[in-house]
Parts: C-alpha cells; structure tokens; sequence
C-alpha cells in the first residue's frame, strides 16, 4: 500500500561511523526505536539540522514509519527540522536568569547579532534562540552556544563569547 | 560551571568529592569509591532496602517520596526485566544541582544505580541525561567506559558473578520528560507523553518490566548511605527527613551556588548567612523554596520556614526540587507570573485539555495583563483558571504551573491592581502601554 | 479463563453489580448514568486526556477520570456534585477558547459532541479577550479534509487508524497548545481512505470531501440500509434528500453503530454509494432501432421484451433462453427471477458469476449442523484459520473484525496465503505457500507429510508448517475461512479437517449477494437452497411443472451463442461478467434483454456501452440503495435492505421481472404469492371437498404476517423464500428491526447437489474498486488517481 521510500542505494546521509555507534548503542534496548531520540540529536549534529533523509534513514533503522519519526522530532524543542546557524547561541530568560538580567544579554545578542528570537544570521553563522532553564541558574545569566555554557555573563562578556565563536569560521 | 562555593555549615556527603578530580575511576576509588557497591553485594536485597528505608532518604527529584519505601514496592518475582533508571533530566526552573553531581562524580552515579540494582533485582540501569548537559553525557560515557573496563559493570561486577549494566541515554529538550512516566516513554524512543498511573513504574515501567526511577541526586546519596550506614545519615536532618541535600541559591543573592545543607536547615539563615544576603541593600521580597512549580513565599514567610519536606507538607506545600530563588523588592509579580506560565505553556506535553489550554489562556492574560491591557475580572479570572488546572490535568505539570500561578495572585493581588486600567508597570521606569484593554473581543 | 468475579459499587446512591475490573465509565453506563467524555472511546486504548469524565471517589484525593479506573468493590462514586460539573465545565470553556465556534457552516453542526456537552455543561461565559488561532483548512485525501482549529484533541482518528485500522497514517506533532494531528505524508494522507477517522471525530475537525458542506444533518434522511459493494455486508446509513429526480443521497456512514459492521465501514460503504447519481445512469428504457440504443417508454420496452420472449419460448422452447442473474441483486430478486426461468421461460438455463465455490462449500458442509460461522463470530472467535484471499482488500469488514479479535480478544490468527498480505501482521504464523498450492496445504493439514514439500520455502518451513498443524489441532471453536483459491474436493477435505475439531466455515465470495444469488438457486442444477433438480418436489407442488433437464451454465450459454443455439437471454445486473463474449452477436438475430443501471450516452444521443454494446433491449434498473428487500452475506447472514429512495425512471429488478411475466401472459398471484390469505381464505373458497388449502396463506396466518397486497412487494416473495427454502427460517421481528440472522441454507441443502467443476471467476476487486459500480463511483475513481499520483511523485524522488 504505501510506497517504500528513500533509495536503499543511496549513501546514508550520515556518517559511517556515527551510523555504526548508533548500531553498537541500539543494541542496549529491547526495542528498535529504543535509541531513537539521541539518535536524532547525534544526527542533528553531524548534518546541521534533521533532514528528510535522516528521517528516512533513522525511519528505516527502527523499522518506523517516517510519521512516527516526525511525530518524536516535533515533540523535542532541541531538534530542528531547518537549518540553523553554525553557533547556535541559546539564552536563558527562565526566572533565575531573568532576575539578574537574562532578558538584557538577549536583547544585547539580537542589536549585536542583528537577528531576532529563532532567526540566524544571513551568513548562516549565528542562530538566536531564547531558551527555557538550562540549569546554569546559580550561575546566571547564562547561555549555551551548541553545547557550551556560557555563564555569570554580562554584555561585555557575551561580545567576547561571540567573538570567538566568529574568530573559529 | 563557576567554582564550588563553601559554607561553614555545609555538610558534604554527595558533595564530598566535588572538585577532587573523581571522575576518573582511579581517583574516585582512592576516596573509597565502589567500596558501598561491593559492600551491597555482600548483602541480601532486603537488608539494602532496609539501610534506605533506615536512612529516610527522601526523592530529590522534587516529590520527596521515600526512595526506601519506592524499591520495596518493586515485585520479586517479574517475568519481564527489571530497570533502574537514573532521571537526570534537570530542567525544572531555578534547579541546578544534578549538574554538579554528574560533572563531579559520575561514578557516584553509576555506583548507586549497582546498589539499586542489587537492592531490587534489576540487571540493567539507564542514565537518562537532559539533552543541553552534552558535557556531561560525555563524561558519563567516559566514566561507565571505565567501569566497564575495571569489571564493574558487565557479565561479572566486582567477580560476583552477578550480571549487572548500566548505560548513558540523552534527552533532546522537554521538561516534561522529567515527570517519570513520560521520562519512560522518551527512554523508549517516544514523544515524552506520561503515561496513565496506575500501574506504576515500580510494578509496570519500562518496556513493562518494574522499574525504579529515581533522581540524580537520590542515586547519588545511596553510595553514601550504604558506606555510613542509613541510621547515621538520617540523623542529619529531621525525622523522616533524613541526610543532607544540594540547595541551588539562585536570584537576587550575595553568593549564589549550590550548597550542600542537612535537610530541616532554616531558610532564612541559608538566605542571610549562607547566601550572603540580598545584594545592593534591597529588601527580600519573595521566595521559590523549591524550583518554580512550589507554592511561593512570602519574605514574612520564609523566614519561618525550615527547608525539609515535612515543614512544608503541614501547609499543604511543597519543597520541591532544590532549586531556591529569591526575589528582591524591585521584582515585578506580575512579570514574575508571566514569565513561569511562559515556561509551562512552552513545556506542555498538550496531551489533556486543562494543562494545554489552561497554560496557554493564562499565558495569554498574562501577557496582556502585564503589557497594560488587564481588567480587574482578569485577576480572578487568572485565578480562576489556574484553581481548575489545579489536581485535574493528567500528570502534574498542571499543577506545577498553577500552584506559583495562585500563590502570587494570592499573596501579591495589589501589583495586579497596579497593573490595571493603563497603567504601566510599577516596576519597570521605561514601561510602555503596548496593548490596551480590547474589551468584547470574544 | 479465570471466572471473574462480580463487584457492587455506589454511584450516586444507585447500586451497581458488574464484573470485577469494569471501567467505572462503563459501570455508570449500564445503570443509565451518563459520564461525559471525549477522548474515552470504547475498545480503543485509553488516554484520559480530556479529563472530561474527572468524578469523585470516595477515598481518594483528587477528582479521578472514571474512563481509567477500573471498579473495586464498595467503590463510592459521585458523578454529579457541584464540584464534578464545574470540573467538567471548565474542561469546555478551555476548549472553545480557541475553538472557532463555526457551528452554522460546519459539517458537524446538530451532530457535534462537544456542541451537545456545551449545551448540557454550560459554558456560556467568555472568559478570554484574546484572538483565536486560525488555520487554514486543508485538503489530506480526496475524502478527507481537516480543519485544526475546530479539532480538541481527543486523538480518536489517530487510534483508531493505527490500532482499529491498523494503518497508522496520522500522527500527534509538536507539542503543547500547537499539538496538531498529521497525515503521514506531510500534506496528505496515503492510507486506506476508510474514512473512519472522520466518522470518530466528535466534532467537525475531520470532515468527509464527499459531505463537506452539502447540507445539514437535521435535513436528512437517514435510512439505514446495506452495502451494496463487497460480500461483508455493512450496514451503512445513507443521508437522504429529496432532489428533481426524486432523492439526493448526500452521505453515507455507520452512525448508529448498529449493525454488523458496529464502528466499522470502508472508504467503499462510505462513500461509493456516489455511482448513484452518474452522468451514465440511464434514466429511460432503450430499444435497438436500426442498430442504435434508442430511448423509450417503458410500456412500449416491456410489450416489446414480453412478446419477443414469448416467440422465442413458443417457437423454440425454454431451452432457448438464457438467464443470467446478478450477485447484487437482493434474495427476492434472485429467488424470482430463477421462478419466472423455471416456470414462465420453462429453463433451467440459469446462472450467475461464481466468485466462489459456494456450490462446492454446500456439498462439503450439507447435513452438518452448526458448521458456518457468521461475520459476528470472527469477531470473537479464539482461534482463526485463513486460507487465501486478502481480506483488508477484499472483505474488509471481515478485516477490521480479524484484527480488533486479535488485538482486543487475544484471538490466535493463522494465515496461509501465496501473497504476503497485511493480514500478516496480525497473524501468530503466517505461512507463504506458492500459489496454487493451497491445495497441497490442505492435504498437508490432513496428515499427507508428503506434500509438504513442495509447500516448503524461505517463508514456510517444515518445521513451521507443522507447528502451525499442530497449534491448529488444539484449537477449539476455531474459524476456517476461505478464499476461492480453495475450490471443489479441497473444500471438502478442509471440511473434513475441520469438522473433527468442531471448527466453523465461512467460504469468502465477492460482492454484495453472492451467496444470497447462490442460496436462492441461480444454478443451473440447483434450485433454491441448493436442493438438487431431481428432489423438486416441494418446489414443484407449488409451481407446477418445472423442466427436470439441467440447464446450461454460464460458459455453456457462452458456447450457445456463439453456436447461435440461444434465441434470447436476459442479463440482469450491472455485473454481469463483461467478457461474455456477447459483442460477437451484433449481428445476430438473438434477443438480448439486460437490465443495466449505465449506459454511456454518445454525442448524437444515442446510447452505447464499449463493453457491451449489445443489447437489444436495455431497461434501467435501480441499484440496492433504490430498493427493498434482502442480502445474505458472504457468511450466510441475512439483513434487511431498506430503500433510500426513488429515482425517476428507474425500476427495481423486481418490478421489471414481473411485468415482464405479466406481458408474457403469466399468472402474476402464482409467480408472487400477493393477494393470499385477504379474505382468510383458509382453504374453504377452492372447496373444501378438494382439501386443498392455499398453503401460503395458511402459512402467512399460522407465522402471524400480514397478506401483501402488491406484486412488486418483495417481502411477498421473502414468505415464500422463508416458507420453501430450508435453513431460511427468520425471524421477521429481528429483520424489521434492522438485526443480522444467520441463514443456514447451505447445512440444510440435500447432499451431494450439484456437479463438479465450474469455472469460477472472482471480482479481483481492490480496496478501492467495486466492479462496474466501482468505475462510475466519482469518489472512488479520484482516490485511484490521487493514489497513483503520489506514486509515481515518489518514483521520481
Ligand atoms: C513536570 C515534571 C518534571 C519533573 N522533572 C524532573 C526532573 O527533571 N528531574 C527529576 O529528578 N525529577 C523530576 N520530576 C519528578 C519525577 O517525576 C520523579 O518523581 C522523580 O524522578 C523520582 O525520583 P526521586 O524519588 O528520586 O525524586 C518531575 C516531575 C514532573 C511532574
Ligand atoms: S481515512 Fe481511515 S485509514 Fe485513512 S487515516 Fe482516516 S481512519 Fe485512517
Ligand atoms: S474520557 Fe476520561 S479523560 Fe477523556
């Protein structure tokens, strides 16, 4: 009834290695989709963002439809089904950091960045997003940029965090 | 993460190896690491259990249920594998103290979850880790690497000739994979909806099998507990309040961190003292004695209130997760309201209706309210909502959003009343009036 | 199974006793206390999502979803305090806070749950200023459409695709207030189009592309009557208007739950009753004139057809007519047309399109009581042996119940089959076999090791093949179906097999009355309830004299026109077999009467079939939903076809055959016993010296029915069904009220009727085509082309 997609030929869109961790990891639990939800992030992180092809390839792993796939990704605020920047800088505003300024380093990272709330630089270097806790709350504010935390920041602290960050393309 | 602050008053029990370089395998067996876990296997599992039960160790994850008690409940005999599963899913706002944990300690970890193992007859463990800690998944791959390596963990722990595993397992972003059963289905490859209780985790958990979940911090103190004996770490808190746990001072603070205090420790001294106070001469005003889903308090309030599970029990409240957080008087209520509801109108699983709707409607008054465009009906009506979420949603996320929600309409109606008919907000000099009251729009 | 034990609770002061473990939403049911709910659905996996049922229990701290809690004894349960109401009304004024509150343009308007709870529960009140979310609607199937803001959330649709259809094309997405139910290919659906997502929806979220926006339900009719499609027999009911050409049906669906089919129906009882209002359907009687299809009335068509048949049967005799009958037409048409062969036309040249061995199931299972098993038994059967077919295709009714027995019941599901089909799924084992060799099998299952070797292969090993024996053996109440891949002497030797085990049969055949057109006698060699030619007696003390000689078959007829030995034939039914090799008689002088519901119209209005342009007479017939009366399904189940309405011009095959008697000079009271039994007449106006009393009538008192008064009544002729043929003893009470009774005609029969090899040609119907009903039903040729169109995109991917 439903058609087979994604070509069994093609080369995986990850890569070998990860694909063969994946393999040796899956192995720990009873079921396929077991592994899947760090999977995805594991595979977000090679390519960039969750492409159709990593569905169908992850899909095909667990011997799930590419639905119940989309149906995990879109549940899970850490995957991305579209591109984001390289650096991917994500501010806390939750209570902890907004009591001592959270909501300032954002607004300080939009002027700089020049971007707004869930957007990525047009050089694809930077993305912004405001994020829930992080757990960086006896250290706020706090930031992660990927997974790097960044913390006790102020404005100037953050310009420099960006600056190495660019200083690394 | 900034240093490890230091108090006089700190007892260090989960924090004893905190900046010791303990998470390499060698160092943490020189400061008597995975001696408990083989002192466990010289035991039966119901003399384990007993040492818990002795202990009064109580969950720290934030319902403080006695772990003791919870391994007890697991089933001999059970045709399908038994689990521990180790919930590092941290994410409760103002709660930071099981980072320290698997960032200093990981082996602590691993060790308490052979003990568990041991205590209830499971043969395999899962360290399920919030997906933002990547460090810290890494150094927990590193450190059960190395615990495979030394036979701790495999076919044969320790020469036992017991089996026993134990592996790493990441999150992706979601609060409410913290609440145990939707941690289960995430863990099982799953959107993180909970699921329908009873029957519970410790009798049908993962993959069906009778599961014990219990919090980093829990796992962590059992080591300690089974070394010391559970006696003398319940005798340094309360009755029924045994042992010590990590406070997370947070907020308008002279030193904020993470403190390892004995349970029953005085809030106002743990404010004053240990935390150093309210910087820049403010006045307290509020506080969050345990992560944002607790009732909050008054600044009258907390300080008559001792930080262990019972004291505040007898108010019908809770104290939660650890995290503390203080609030000065330059603190806006109403922003404050705003800004939980925020967090669990985005953290909503949306599977029942009253936590989907209700944290999406009061998030959208809130909004309003505090961009200027509040009515006086919108205070009850704020309540309203928040008393129907209240013990009728399908897990507790619901109520964890509306209890802070009620106690500050509650305890500050008058910053609402100040809000109202256009004003701008009190607490904010450069205020504007961005929405205005739109009344009849539905 | 362990006895369970009964438990006794209080639910609002009432005393309630149900088994130990009983949903507390479904104890409060049985003793008429309603508990609302939206997301509890029966025989579906809980959710307690809605939080709509939340009560009070005594003992327990907070308020508790009656749709999870199972009953414990000395429960005490409040279900209708100040607290549980306001629970509930608040549970509604968070839903149509962003619900668009569309009710005057939406379909589910006047059938909405959540519309009926507002209006029970109260929630007048806005409580909320700010906008509503709006969503565009979209478009996911040709059948379905969803519309996100009208849809709570209850995820019914995703259940029952996934668990009850076992399909699962929809999805739950994001998360939170933006959760939203997806189709599984992104911006539409690839799935079996059954529709029932929509028909379980509480409110108008999904909608159904063949109702959207026609009417309103309050201006409908309903009329609950049977699929006209496959040989399950749903019922469906169909929304009726009244139209210009006499009705309108606007919809079709399983509203009351009520029939065989309980939740169930397929995209085709759905929506396929569409072919009814076709450009194509013919409207007016044709007669060829000069060669050419040219429309007539009806009068001049039924003086015509009555005087040529009464030439031909006078000149030639009976033997020169052919009759072929129709596996959708109901019982009494069946029942008649074979009468008026037999005792107006004098033949026994009469058949039908055999999609299956019934003759040969008869043979097998004659004399043996208790030895069929009805559609409702596979629903509850422990053990179920498959062999062929492909059901979900197929008989997908017979499907749904296969699946929810296995999944709800635990029933062991053994599957043979050549093909790997989805069916497969369910199965405990599942054995391939080479096609062809279901036959081999059978002797297998008898005890001959010897042809398991060549059932033997990747998906079948020995070692499997004889597990699967061996499981099959101690299955008690166990149910054997089977396609028409099992044919003649395997039958019989599958009866023998299963018969030792006290198994049940169903024989699977293709269309609506399949087995209804066998049991009424459309053979050639069988009368009525299959009773042999040479044991007529009953049938002939009624009818007088019938011909004794077997008749030709369908291929036989086939043979006799091309040899131009048939001066007329009469073909009822849509159905008819297209490939009967008739276009050769063009030219011919036989005269061909087919009584058709289509007939392409070309540009210079005339008419013509591409298929089968070779009529001489083509009188436009009406289709089960035009029409009352009977159909026995696949099983042997007998239900009652109730008429949705008239269409101007159109005459149901009833009718059509008895005018045609009545030109041909017959007695119409002897052909339909109409009339009988008025004056109760008791035998005494023929005279009483004779001692002959009109049995009909004597019958009809003694069974307390009414006299028929019309010859077109074809309840007439379902009296003299029930009274002449065995195993067709109903109840008229359970028929009236719309319930299914098993028939048992075929364990009835007298043994050995029948001869040996037939052809047999099944439909080959796919789930989405239906015969020739199938290529004039617009729905489901739009979701054949939707279907292949998503297909070849992916191809090119
Ligand atoms: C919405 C929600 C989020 C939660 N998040 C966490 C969490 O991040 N970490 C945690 O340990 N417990 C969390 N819990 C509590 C767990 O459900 C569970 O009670 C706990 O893991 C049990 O461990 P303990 O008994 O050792 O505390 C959460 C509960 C709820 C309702
Ligand atoms: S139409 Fe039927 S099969 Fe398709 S999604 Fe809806 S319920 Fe499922
Ligand atoms: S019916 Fe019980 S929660 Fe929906």
């Amino acid at each position: 009834m439903s058609p087979v997609r994604g070509d069994t030929d093609q080369m995986p869109p990850i890569s070998e290695k990860l694909d063969k961790f994946f393999d040796e990891k899956m192995k720990q639990y009873p079921t396929k989709r077991g592994f899947l939800v760090p999977m995805l992030l594991y595979s977000q992180d090679e390519v960039g963002y969750i492409t159709d092809e990593v569905i169908a390839h992850l899909a095909k792993k667990t011997e799930l439809t590419e639905l119940e796939v989309r149906n995990v990704i879109s549940y899970y605020s850490m995957l991305h089904t579209k591109p984001v920047g390289k650096y991917h800088v994500q501010v806390c505003t939750n209570i902890s950091c907004m009591l001592r300024g959270g909501e300032e380093i954002l607004e300080h990272c939009k002027q700089k960045l020049g971007i707004g709330n869930k957007q990525t630089t047009p050089d694809g270097v930077f993305s912004l997003e405001e994020v829930e806790c992080i757990g960086g709350c006896s250290w706020a504010p706090a930031a992660q940029v990927n997974y790097d935390f960044h913390e006790n920041l102020t404005n100037e602290k953050i310009d420099k965090v960006l600056e190495q960050y660019r200083g690394k393309t | 993460m900034a240093q490890l602050t230091l108090h006089p008053d700190e007892i260090k029990i989960v924090s004893k190896r905190f900046g010791q370089g303990a998470t390499d395998i060698n160092r943490y067996l020189e400061l008597d690491g995975y001696k408990a876990a083989q002192k466990a296997l010289a035991m039966s599992s119901d003399e384990i259990i007993n040492e818990v039960k002795a202990s009064n160790l109580r969950g720290r994850g934030g319902a403080g249920f006695p772990t003791g008690m919870k391994w007890s409940f697991v089933p001999k005999e059970s045709a399908k594998p038994k689990y521990i599963l180790v919930n590092g899913d941290e994410s409760e706002p103002g709660t930071c103290k099981d980072r320290p944990i698997l960032e200093q300690d990981p082996h602590a970890v691993i060790e308490g979850v052979i003990i568990a193992g041991l205590a209830v007859g499971a043969k395999q463990g899962f360290i399920y880790i919030r997906g933002e800690y990547r460090y810290l998944v890494d150094i927990m791959r590193k450190a059960l690497d190395q615990a495979y390596a030394k036979g701790f963990l495999g076919k044969n722990i320790f020469g036992s000739g017991k089996q026993f595993d134990c592996y790493w397992h990441t999150g992706a972003g979601a609060y409410e994979v913290g609440e145990e059963s939707a941690l289960m289905e995430s863990l099982e490859g799953k959107r993180g909806i909970p699921r329908i209780r009873p029957p519970f985790p410790a009798v049908v958990g993962l993959w069906g099998g009778p599961t014990v979940i219990n919090n980093v911090e829990t796992i962590a103190s059992v080591p300690h507990i089974i070394l010391m004996g559970g006696q003398k770490f319940a005798d340094y808190g309360p009755p029924k309040n045994g042992g010590t746990r990590l406070f997370a001072l947070s907020g308008h603070i002279n030193k904020p961190g993470v403190y390892e205090l004995p349970l029953g420790y005085p809030l106002k001294k743990m404010i004053y003292d240990v935390g150093g106070g309210i910087p820049n001469g403010r006045k307290l005003k509020a506080v969050v004695p345990g992560g944002s889903s607790t009732f909050i308090l008054t600044a009258e309030e907390a300080e008559q209130m001792n930080m262990d599970f019972d004291s505040f029990a007898k108010r019908g409240e809770f104290l939660g997760s650890g995290g503390v957080v203080l609030l000065d008087d330059t603190t806006c209520m109403v922003k404050f309201a705003l800004r939980i509801m925020k967090f669990y109108q985005h953290e909503s699983c949306g599977w029942c209706i009253p936590c989907r709707e209700g944290t999406d409607w009061l998030k959208k008054t809130l909004t309003r309210f505090h961009n200027g465009g509040g009515l006086r009906k919108d205070i009850d009506n704020i309540k309203y909502l928040a008393q129907n979420m209240l013990g009728r949603t399908f897990c507790p996320l619901g109520d964890a959003a509306a209890i802070p929600t009620m106690s500050i309409v509650d305890k500050w109606r008058s910053e609402f009343e100040a809000h109202l008919e256009g004003r701008p907000c009190p607490f904010d000099p450069a205020a504007k009036i961005t929405e205005l009251p739109v009344v009849g729009a539905h | 199974m362990a006895e369970v034990k009964n438990v006794t609770i209080t639910v609002d002061g009432k005393q309630v006793t149900a088994p130990a473990g009983t949903l507390l939403i479904e104890a409060c049911k049985a003793v008429g206390i309603e508990v609302p709910s939206f997301c509890y659905y029966p025989g579906l996996a809980l959710q307690a999502a809605c939080r709509m049922c939340l009560v009070r229990i005594e003992k327990m701290p907070k308020l508790q979803t009656a749709c999870t809690v199972p009953i414990t004894d000395g429960m005490v349960v409040a279900t209708d305090t100040d607290e549980v109401r306001q629970a509930r009304k608040s549970m509604i004024e968070l839903l149509l806070g962003n619900h668009p509150l569309d009710c005057p343009v939406c379909d589910a308007g006047g059938e909405c749950e959540l519309q009926d709870m507002t209006f029970k529960y109260g929630a007048a009140e806005s409580r909320y200023m700010e906008g509503k979310l709006h969503k565009e609607e979209q478009q996911w199937s040709p059948v379905v459409f969803f519309d996100r803001p009208r849809c709570i959330l209850c995820y019914r649709c995703v259940r029952v695709c996934g668990e009850g259809m076992d399909v699962s094309a929809l999805g739950v997405q994001l998360r939170g207030s933006s959760s939203v139910i997806a189709p599984n290919e992104g911006d539409h659906l690839n799935c079996e189009e059954c529709g029932m997502c929509i028909d379980i929806c509480p409110v108008g979220a999904l909608t159904s592309g063949a109702y959207r926006y026609k009417t309103r339900p309050w201006e409908m009719k309903h009329v609950g009557t049977i699929c006209t499609h496959c040989g399950d027999g749903c019922k469906t009911t169909l929304g009726v208007r009244r139209s210009d050409t006499g009705m309108d049906i606007v919809r079709g669906d399983n509203r009351d739950k009520s029939g065989i089919n309980g939740d169930f129906l397929c995209i085709k009882g759905r929506y396929a009753f569409d072919f009814f209002d076709h450009p194509d359907r013919l409207r007016q009687p044709l007669i060829r004139k000069e060669g050419r299809l040219t429309p007539t009335t009806w009068e001049e068509a039924i003086e015509h057809v009555g005087k040529r048949l009464r030439e031909v049967r006078d000149s030639k005799g009976g033997q020169a007519i052919g009759v072929i009958g129709s596996n959708r037409a109901t019982n009494e048409e069946n029942y008649l047309l074979q009468k008026f062969a037999r005792t107006v036309l004098g033949t026994n040249n009469i058949d039908h399109q055999r999609t299956t061995d019934f003759a040969g199931f008869v043979r097998a299972i004659a004399g043996k009581e208790n030895i069929t098993a009805a559609m409702r038994e596979v629903a509850s059967a422990p053990a179920i042996l498959l062999i062929g077919n492909d059901p979900t295709e197929r008989h997908p009714l017979l499907a749904w119940n296969i699946r929810n027995n296995v999944r709800l019941n635990r029933a062991k599901l053994y599957v043979v089959n050549s093909q790997s089909i989805k069916l497969r799924r369910q199965a405990a084992r599942f054995v391939q076999v080479p096609a062809g060799s279901e036959s081999k099998f059978i002797s297998f299952l008898n005890g001959d090791d010897a042809s398991a070797g060549s059932l033997t292969s990747a998906g079948a090993s020995n070692d499997a093949l004889k597990q699967l024996r061996d499981e099959l053996k101690a299955q008690k109440d166990l149910v054997i179906i089977f396609g028409s891949e099992v044919q003649g002497a395997d039958i019989s030797a599958l009866v023998k097999f299963g018969s030792g085990l006290g198994a049940k049969f169903i024989c699977l055949g293709d269309y609506a009355n399949s087995r209804g057109a066998a049991d009424m006698g459309l053979y050639p060699d069988l009368l009525p309830g299959y009773i042999a030619l040479n044991s007529s007696q009953n049938f002939a003390e009624e009818w007088g004299q019938l011909p004794s000689a077997k008749g030709l078959g369908l291929a036989e007829m086939k043979q006799a026109i091309k040899e131009r030995r048939l001066g007329a034939l009469i073909v009822v039914g849509p159905d008819a077999p297209d490939d009967l090799g008739l276009e050769l008689l063009e030219a011919s002088d036989t005269f061909i009467v087919t009584l058709e519901l289509f007939q392409e119209q070309t540009a210079n209005g005339t008419y013509a079939s591409p298929q089968r342009n070779w009529a001489s007479v083509v009188l436009p017939a009406a289709s089960a939903y035009e029409k009352a009366g009977t159909f026995t399904n696949t099983c042997g189940d007998l239900q009652l076809l109730k008429k949705a309405g008239d269409i101007t011009g159109i005459k149901s095959d009833f009718e059509i055959i008895v005018r045609i008697a009545e030109r041909m000079g017959a007695d119409v009271h002897k052909l339909v016993p109409f009339g009988q039994g008025v004056h109760a007449d008791m035998g005494q106006t023929r005279g009483a010296q004779s001692g002959e009393a009109d049995r009909h009538s004597v019958w009809l008192a003694a069974n307390g029915l009414e006299p028929r008064l019309s010859p077109f009544d074809p309840m007439a002729i379902l009296d003299e069904i029930q009274r002449l043929v065995p195993g067709y003893d109903l109840s008229r009470l359970n028929l009236l009220a719309g319930n299914d009774q098993h028939m048992h005609a075929a364990e009835h029969s007298n043994a050995g009727a029948g001869s040996g090899l037939v052809q047999i040609s099944p439909a080959q119907d796919s789930l989405f085509t239906s015969g020739t009903l199938g290529r004039y039903s617009k729905v489901l040729n739009d979701v054949i082309e939707s279907h292949s169109l998503a297909n070849k995109e992916v191809m090119a991917d």
